[in-house]
């Protein structure tokens, strides 16, 4: 059976992907947004999933004004880089993961979520860069990923609910999924952000934070969040950040938080990332090695660099450092 | 679902008019930008860009826009755009055209000069106090 190991949510911001794509990392404003990545990436690199669904948002790359897909299920076996206006970014190929996409868009629409299904797409930077943060630049991405495309652009995104609940659907589906697979989910987008019009340029570091422990701890809480809060707490485009609410929604209810980062600002965007774990998942895979001959069969996956006990009601209190470089 | 049918949808409230300085990109806005928008994913491709930039204006034709719309792309009234229904990720890519960044843009949106919006930007942003409603930019 195929499970869902962890979430990993991250902002998308395409500044980052500039700063990488011109080799600006090393540059101090740079530095501070990549370093609190790094134990992200040594995570991810324990963690070894087979695959990931990354819960993003096409910025009018692959979707024009034609067509606009309130959820869309990548089910292609690739999907190249977007030419976004700056050509494309300099990164592999994505590949997709077409058998078990196909599983989980039967089981989800059958679950009454209506997804549009999408066989050839071009990924952004909103896939493209947290794919970068957690992996760095290797020549191939290290597994497949299947993309989920939400719908932030158009006013009304789906609510907070719809996406959490359809997280919930996705792990039914993964779950039902025969193949001995590990899965991680990303939530990305936001954090708090104004890219557009006089008021741009807003942050709300205070409104962030809550939301990073309300997802760890009491994400149903998140899910109330109207629409236009989000809009006028955390900025126009802090609206992204229901997405966060899918790959919640695809974790157990009680999770364990792994790491944690914030910053301010990149660009124009507050940076916020959270790892979580479903307890016992990261030590429990593979129990029978089946086809796969790969390393022994599971014992205890030295993962996280900083893991925490399960969380239960307690408000994290973080051990990763949680820093704000200006507030 | 089993919902009753006479409910009036949620839909109906426009309450994010009320957030200042921002023009939310809704189905209304969405439908007066068809054309400005659709004219801004052409500049995805760069042939499409090199013929925009030789002769913006004959390119603009190419595309069902009305004066104003042509008048504020030629102008880069950034804001203009997004009152005429354009979208800022569609827009971004006529600053992508100009070589701008996305935060050059939002400097010039802002009305500020690219070196203080960033500084704004670099001590923690735009505050949300002072800045959450209309009435509050009247004062």
């Amino acid at each position: 059976m195929a499970r869902i190991i962890a979430g990993v949510f991250s902002s998308h911001i395409p500044a980052i992907g500039a700063a990488l794509d011109n080799g600006k990392t090393e540059e101090p404003y740079w530095k501070r947004v990549f370093s609190g990545f790094e134990p992200s990436k040594k995570w991810m690199e324990a963690a070894k999933p087979d695959v990931c669904i990354i819960v993003y948002n096409d910025h009018a790359s692959a979707f024009s004004m034609e067509i606009v897909p309130t959820f869309a299920l990548g089910c292609a076996a690739e999907f190249p880089p977007a030419d976004e206006g700056w050509g494309p970014r300099p990164v592999p190929v994505v590949k997709g993961h077409p058998e078990l996409a196909a599983h989980i868009a039967q089981s989800v629409i059958l679950d009454e979520f209506d997804l549009t299904i999408i066989n050839k797409m071009e990924v952004d930077h909103g896939m493209t860069v947290p794919m970068n943060l957690l992996f760095g630049q290797p020549k191939e991405w290290p597994c497949p990923v299947i993309p989920l495309a939400v719908n932030v652009v158009l006013f009304p995104p789906p609510t907070g609910k719809r996406c959490f609940d359809l997280g919930k659907a996705i792990r039914r589906a993964v779950e039902s999924y025969p193949e001995d697979l590990n899965v991680v989910v990303f939530g990305t987008g936001g954090m708090s952000h104004q890219i557009s019009g006089p008021r741009a340029g807003l942050i709300n570091s205070k409104f962030d934070k809550a939301f990073l422990d309300n997802l760890v701890t009491k994400p149903k809480k998140l899910t109330k969040i109207p629409h236009v809060e989000y809009m006028r707490e955390a900025g126009a485009e802090g609206i992204e950040m229901v997405m966060w609410l899918v790959a919640r929604g695809a974790l157990d209810e009680e999770v364990t938080e792994a790491y944690r980062f914030y910053t301010v600002p990149a660009s124009n965007t507050a940076v916020g990332h959270i790892i979580m774990e479903n307890p016992g998942a990261m030590t429990r895979k593979r129990k029978a090695p089946a086809e796969k001959a790969q390393a022994a069969p599971a014992k205890k996956t030295k993962a996280a660099p900083a893991r925490k006990k399960p969380v239960a009601k307690k408000p994290a209190a973080r051990k990763a450092p949680a820093r704000v470089a200006a507030e | 679902m089993a919902t009753k049918q006479a409910k009036k949808p949620k839909t109906d409230k426009k309450d994010y008019h009320d957030i200042p300085g921002t023009t939310v990109f809704d189905h209304e806005q969405s439908r007066k930008g068809y054309g400005i928008n659709m004219f801004c994913m052409s500049l995805m491709k760069d042939a499409n860009r090199k013929a925009f930039k030789a002769n913006e204006a004959a390119y603009l034709k190419q595309y069902k826009l009305t004066p104003e719309q042509t008048e504020v792309i030629l102008k880069r009234d950034w804001n203009g755009m997004l009152a005429v229904g354009g979208n800022i990720y569609f827009t971004s890519k006529i600053g992508a055209t100009d070589g701008l960044s996305f935060q050059q843009m939002a400097a010039k949106m802002t009305g500020s000069t690219q070196e203080s919006y960033a500084d704004m930007m670099l001590k923690g942003g735009r505050p949300v106090d002072g800045n959450r409603s209309k009435s509050e930019w009247k004062k």
